[in-house]
């Protein structure tokens, strides 16, 4: 039926979740990253001027953090304190699926 | 709020394409119910219908420029909880499947492209219009968790219900009408239907019968429900002033190994509404408060679903922010700890609470 063909229409791209990581300093500026090019950087720095916040009134709330595992729905953030800045993991959630902990790895950056 | 129109339901259709606007117009108009067809070429523009007036169901395209179909269901599910919603997509992808559903949405589904898709299509729309909006557990809304088992049972099916409470997740097993087991968070047969029986809202959702699953529970299940019923009911009468489930969940905490603190915190407030283990609890409920609240801005951009829960971890402790009903919970554990045992014990607090 070509009338319902109509329903395949070119359309505008969805926004995939991104898989990779990034570093940001204690600015909040984008160090270097390994997320596809096509995720917003806006949003990026969104997400890390949020992880910094919380690492900094963490602080300040007598609560120094080394690790901040965020869940999403669909997506998982987790971001290591570093000096001040942060290195931010993000990795999609399958409905079934479960993500290595950064706290399992031996190599885990933690500062007191 | 406008009252829906009972008599005709109201539907809302968003996508960029007035042709395809047209076309689902036409096509939604044959369906039994009759409904009110109102359209929308964009998601802000569907925002603002919805706004000033009241839809049963929204259809929504997930490709549509400047905000897409999952941005504008991730802020309906948070605006419109009770809105009806249906993701409708040309793309085949698991992972936008996934996501829509993570996002709450009713149905997902693949543009039909033949007269037996749109017509299941169709059928499909028609249930969903034909499901009330009130509390309950979402996939048959105006029944509890107790009609849903008793109408199983009672119609001799075979079938695994699978129960959604926030983080909790428990199964029953309905065998020919009888139900062998139960299962949620380390516990089996009677104990997890009774733990299961005690959630008040949910998500539900029926996966295939598994015949060979082991009969744990003898028990008639019409005993079962009544042996919940009294229970939950004796809960009620003992409420302190902490609220719902505060005193058991309070006792229980303490035998919790591991546990240095809780917070209970209604939604936008500092003050927690329960504070145990803390003498600067006010302190540490404005962070829970301002990070959970930074966490959330960014579900719709996002487009992830909504926030489940934050994992703070450091030297000095460990605290875990997760949302539970109305109320935001805080909760310290010893650094001693590892995240996995973490994980595993908050689902228990968790579940004391939701008792």
């Amino acid at each position: 039926m070509g009338l319902l063909r109509l329903f395949e229409k070119p359309a505008p791209t969805l926004l995939r979740l991104p898989s990779g990581s990034f570093t940001v300093d204690c600015r909040g500026v984008l160090l270097i990253d390994t997320l596809p090019s096509t995720f917003p950087r806006a949003l990026l720095c969104e997400i890390a001027q949020q992880v910094l916040k919380v690492f900094r009134e963490a602080a300040s709330a007598q609560l120094p953090l080394a690790e901040l595992n965020i869940r999403y729905a669909s997506l998982k953030i987790t971001a290591c304190e570093l000096r001040g800045g942060a290195l931010v993991f993000l990795a999609p959630l399958g409905l079934a699926q479960e993500q290595p902990r950064i706290s399992d790895c031996p190599t885990r950056a933690v500062r007191a | 709020m406008r009252k829906e129109s009972r008599a005709r339901p109201r539907i809302l259709l968003v996508d960029d394409d007035p042709d395809l606007l047209e076309m689902y117009r036409d096509l939604l108009g044959q369906l039994p119910s009759e409904p009110e067809i109102q359209t929308a070429g964009s998601g802000a523009r569907a925002m603002a219908l919805l706004e000033t007036e009241d839809f049963r169901l929204m259809v929504c395209d997930l490709r549509m420029p400047r905000m897409d179909g999952l941005q504008v269901l991730s802020i309906v599910r948070r605006t419109h909880p009770q809105l009806r919603t249906v993701a409708l997509t040309s793309v085949l992808d698991e992972e936008f499947r996934s996501r829509a559903y993570a996002l709450g949405v009713d149905l997902f589904w693949q543009k039909p492209g033949s007269e037996e898709e749109i017509r299941m299509f169709l059928e499909c729309l028609e249930s969903l219009l034909g499901r009330e909006t009130e509390g309950g557990f979402r996939g048959m809304q105006s029944k509890s968790l107790v009609d849903i088992i008793q109408l199983e049972c009672l119609s001799q099916s075979s079938l695994v219900l699978r129960i959604t409470n926030g983080n909790l997740t428990g199964k029953l097993w309905i065998q020919e009408g009888q139900l062998i087991d139960a299962e949620t968070d380390g516990q089996r047969g009677e104990p997890a239907f009774h733990q299961i029986l005690s959630w008040q809202t949910g998500h539900f959702e029926t996966l295939p019968a598994e015949p060979s699953r082991p009969r744990a529970i003898t028990k008639p299940y019409n005993g079962l429900l009544l042996e919940s019923a009294q229970a939950l009911d004796e809960g009620r009468t003992g409420l302190g002033s902490d609220g719902p489930g505060a005193p058991a969940a309070a006792a229980g905490l303490s035998e919790i190994e591991g546990i240095e603190f809780v917070l209970a915190l209604q939604h936008g407030q500092t003050t927690p509404r329960i504070a145990r283990g803390l003498e600067d609890s006010k302190r540490m409920g404005a962070w829970a408060q301002q990070s959970l609240a930074g966490f959330r801005s960014l579900e719709e951009r996002l487009g992830a679903g909504p926030l489940e829960q934050v994992e703070a971890l450091g030297s000095r402790r460990h605290v875990v922010l997760v949302e539970q009903g109305d109320l935001d919970f805080c909760v310290g554990w010893k650094p001693s700890m590892n995240v996995g045992q973490v994980r595993t014990l908050m689902k228990k607090v968790l579940a004391l609470w939701a008792c």
